[in-house]
């Protein structure tokens, strides 16, 4: 009987001490972020989907289409094209775009480039309703930071091919 | 009429999954139940299954690299360490040492946060809410100082054959500093909380008793086996990295029920704030990039094993390269599944609602078993 009301007391007791520190918590300042209406920021190395470092020097980004960051992709996330530019022997990207939903986020892409034109960017509100909200245009993306910095817009230089194309097809629209 | 002929004895099946919460994944178990008590168990594996030793034969060394972040979730950076360490112990590059000391920092506080997680999740298994939310406040520290220089809060890709990527900061220093003062000052509360309660004691003492022998038989390692009083720890025994330089003890249990395995989990964190604040005194300067490190590596023929602690036991990776771009044949050898095994003996003859708490002490990652 002893050992009964024994057990029962410290048991009670357990229950206590675990309440205890339950109220001490209780009127402690509350730590949560009210996320919707707060806005986080993200750390330095947050790694977001990429996109393209603005060069100081030109204003525009240091791609060069040399599909590095394709080939090395697990997840074959990106594809990139791009054309020479005329009078230099340099070529330059003319798409760049990442299916983000297929992405694992190694950042092997970024490490590879070897004329670091790539960077993680800090968005993470990237929720979307369809599979076509994931695919993200790099070039589309540097083209409106370079509005809002006031710089001139990245112009990607026109393929030859295509460029003879479009006449072809505005020819034939015209017999017709 | 009935009576005199007495009444059938029937067992009766009952399926724990593969939708349940206390599997904390898809895990199905297939109980053979005698009433209440359960006379067979099977587990039945394999809904999580990805193919990760098929994808390292088609994807570069580089390109798996993901991968290792996926298999056990809640303790990639190990997984990452591993096949790191494989792949360099394949082709002879030398990690320099302050790449070493920051692989172990951040190895170690991945190990914390995978503890803690268990012990929020367990004890949400038997039925205790309240510490979930400590222990996730907690874990939110780990994963901002993590997030800090790894980039990702969970599926980390970190650590690079050669070394880490990118250098610690001074912030990253004294945020764990500060964390591990903190979590210190938090084991008193985790203690009244739940280690001294008698309701979660009565529970688990003499719950699921896991004899040497048993735990040797099925190849248990980590906290599992430690908990049955077999001192066996990789970084110990078998030690890699740095790990040597660092003064731990392992933590041991008596009897080898769940409450032994749930103390030396906790003691175990404490163990590995001291190696993170070893490291951290000691951590020298250098490079964090070994030198001439190809982009396109091509190790030579032959084969390596290696084998990393990780938090809910050893993980060994067999990696057999015939001087190609993609491994020949990558074999994952992951703890949960020696740790499962063991799983129908400890259920024989327990009831239905200890053998959730069985479950839970296992630490079970389903991923990881499925792989």
């Amino acid at each position: 009987m002893t050992a009964f009301i024994k057990d029962t007391l410290i048991g009670f007791w357990s229950l206590l001490a675990g309440l205890g520190v339950t109220i001490r918590y209780f009127v402690k300042p509350i730590v949560t972020v009210q996320y919707p209406r707060e806005k986080l920021t993200m750390s330095p190395r947050y790694r977001g989907h990429t996109e393209f470092i603005i060069d100081p020097e030109t204003g525009s980004h240091l791609c060069n289409a040399c599909e590095n960051c394709a080939r090395t992709c697990p997840s074959n996330v990106i594809s990139v094209t791009g054309v020479k530019v005329a009078g230099t022997k340099k070529k330059r990207a003319v798409t760049y775009v990442l299916d983000y939903s297929l992405c694992s986020l190694c950042g092997l892409c970024v490490e590879v480039c070897p004329t670091k034109a790539l960077k993680f960017s800090d968005e993470y509100r990237l929720a979307g309703f369809s599979r076509q909200d994931m695919i993200i245009d790099v070039i589309a993306r540097l083209q409106a930071q370079q509005r809002a910095l006031g710089l001139p817009e990245e112009v990607p230089p026109v393929p030859e091919a295509e460029e003879a194309k479009t006449e072809e097809t505005k020819g034939g629209e015209g017999e017709s | 009429m009935m009576l005199e002929k007495g009444i059938e004895e029937k067992t009766f099946y009952l399926n724990l999954g593969p939708q349940h919460p206390a599997t904390h994944g898809v895990l199905r178990v297939v109980l053979e139940m005698d009433g209440e008590f359960i006379a067979n168990s099977e587990p039945i594996i394999g809904y999580g299954h990805r193919a990760h030793e098929k994808m390292a034969e088609l994807r570069t060394y580089q390109q798996y690299l993901p991968n290792m972040g996926r298999v056990d979730y809640l303790h990639a950076l190990a997984y990452n360490q591993c096949y790191c360490m494989a792949v360099e112990k394949l082709t002879g590059i030398q990690v320099p040492e302050r790449a070493e000391f920051i692989r172990v920092i951040t190895s170690e506080l991945n190990r914390i946060s995978s503890h803690l997680l268990w012990f929020g999740a367990y004890l949400l298994d038997l039925g205790a809410f309240t510490p979930f939310l400590y222990c996730f406040d907690d874990r939110e520290h780990i994963l901002d100082l993590l997030d800090r220089i790894t980039g990702s809060r969970l599926t980390y890709c970190f650590y690079r054959f050669g070394g880490v990527p990118v250098d610690v900061d001074e912030e990253f220093i004294a945020g764990t500093r500060a964390f591990i003062s903190r979590l210190r000052s938090r084991w008193n509360d985790y203690d009244t909380l739940v280690t001294k309660n008698v309701i979660f004691i009565n529970r688990t003492r003499d719950v699921g008793i896991m004899t040497p022998e048993q735990a040797l038989k099925y190849g248990v390692t980590g906290p599992n086996l430690r908990g049955s009083g077999i001192p066996y720890d990789i970084r110990k025994s078998e030690p890699f990295s740095v790990y040597p330089l660092f003064d731990f003890e392992i933590p041991l249990g008596e009897r080898g029920d769940v409450l032994d395995r749930y103390v030396v989990r906790l003691q175990e964190m404490e163990q590995s704030l001291r190696i993170i604040e070893q490291a951290l005194d000691k951590l020298p300067e250098g490079p964090i990039m070994a030198e001439k490190v190809p982009k396109r590596l091509k190790p030579p023929e032959g084969e390596v094993y290696t084998a990393v602690e990780t938090a809910r036991g050893e993980f060994g990776i067999y990696l057999v390269s015939k001087g190609d771009v993609k491994p020949y044949r990558l074999k994952l050898r992951v703890p949960c599944f020696s740790n499962l095994s063991v799983m129908p003996e400890l259920f024989q003859d327990v009831m239905v609602a200890d053998a959730v708490a069985i479950l839970g002490s296992l630490d079970l990652v389903i991923p990881d078993i499925d792989r």
